[in-house]
């Protein structure tokens, strides 16, 4: 349902601002959302100043300069630094993104920082992914077969292994989801854009016999209809994929199907 | 750690911090245009429907109409059933699936935009 204000628990409040490093010349303000389950108050936007001079050149090298040597209990998830876990993805500069692999000259002015937008938050930077996680194993997001297996591998041509390509990329990150405005108010009910673009990747690999099956689970006013092609979702990939071009694709499976 | 908590999360800031989109904009215009229409569809009725009751209440709700004001909501009534057709075009394009890479998206979002302003012109200067 759509509701543009934020529940009371979650009105963001002015935050601290901390101590700038001492002898740095070249600083940048970073405006952070803050939040800990642990003292009961409303979430807050906290201000830092990093020196760039001796910061490494993407946003999560400036988070972690932050974590290292200004404030330890900032709390963000990371892990492979080059864009392929899909860790560290929140919002940036208004945008969602991945962090390691977004540069800050990409951005003018303060560097502003949220969580994913429109999520359950654990702390700090961190959303709860539980849901998301849910809305993608309902999509079976693994080989379905009836025929016997083979001998060997199941085996597919170039031309349609061809066809996976700018979906199997997709690292499950929830940029693009937490971008959706369909998503924020009825991501209850509706897939969302990454769960639907990995529904196509399967419903369009040669090698799966559960197609009907797959199209019949999406038949539905709100698993897949509720994208309105508002882009958002192609437009903050990280990966560089599309998520409304592959919603569509399904979209247009299912008239196909029927005429 | 999984159950610190639960209950009380607070909700992540979202359409107040997400920056606006060409993609997102002309989309929700759609929306509001296609729900303006309906104010101006009944607009458009009850003046029809006055003419039908009586010379006296027509005299009145013409007046309404014409007035600057009444002629204001008609010219972005216009505009907005201009833009509202050619989003719903540019809907129908992409139920064939085509022109959802972002640079075709928004070259389409934009004559949208323009093409809506330049139809309203041409029309307000054929009327």
């Amino acid at each position: 349902m759509v509701q543009f204000a934020l529940p009371k628990n979650s009105r963001v409040k002015r935050g601290k601002t901390w101590p700038k490093p001492e002898g740095a010349t070249n600083l940048r303000k970073f405006d952070i959302y803050r939040w800990t389950p642990d003292d009961g108050e409303n979430p807050r936007v906290d201000t830092y100043f990093v020196d760039m001079g001796t910061c490494g050149p993407m946003v999560l090298d400036a988070l972690i300069k932050i974590k290292n040597e200004i404030d330890p209990t900032l709390t963000f998830r990371r892990s492979c630094r080059e864009g392929i876990c899909g860790s560290c993805a929140m919002n940036i500069d208004g945008i969602n993104t991945l962090a390691c692999i977004y540069g800050m000259d990409e951005i003018k002015g303060d560097v502003k920082i949220y969580p994913l937008p429109h999520m359950p938050v654990v702390k700090d930077l961190i959303p709860d992914l539980t849901h998301f996680y849910a809305q993608h194993a309902s999509i079976m997001p693994w080989l379905e077969t009836k025929t016997n297996r083979p001998a060997k591998e199941w085996k597919q041509s170039i031309e349609d292994r061809k066809k996976l390509d700018g979906l199997y990329e997709c690292v499950m990150c929830a940029s693009c989801s937490t971008s959706c405005p369909s998503y924020w108010w009825n991501g209850d009910r509706y897939l969302g854009p990454a769960a639907l673009l990995h529904a196509y990747r399967w419903i369009i690999d040669s090698r799966d016999e559960a197609t009907g099956e797959r199209l019949d689970e999406l038949e539905d006013p709100f698993k897949l209809y509720r994208c309105h092609t508002i882009m958002n979702c192609a437009k903050t990939c990280p990966k560089g994929l599309n998520p409304a071009k592959a919603i569509a694709e399904i979209k247009k499976m299912m008239v196909e199907r029927t005429i | 750690m999984a159950d610190v908590n639960r209950g009380n999360r607070p909700l992540s800031p979202h359409l107040m911090i997400y920056r606006p989109q060409l993609t997102s904009i002309s989309s929700i215009l759609v929306r509001i245009t296609g729900n303006a229409l309906i104010v101006a569809g009944t607009l458009i009725v009850w003046w029809l429907f006055a003419a039908a009751t009586s010379a006296e209440y027509f005299a009145m709700a013409d007046a309404v109409m014409t007035s600057w004001f009444g002629k204001l909501v008609m010219l972005g009534s216009i505009w907005a059933l201009w833009y509202h057709t050619l989003g719903g075009v540019r809907h129908l394009i992409w139920d064939n699936a085509v022109a959802l890479d972002i640079p075709t998206a928004e070259k389409l979002g934009w004559a949208v935009v323009v093409g809506s302003f330049v139809l309203t012109a041409i029309t307000v200067a054929v009327l």
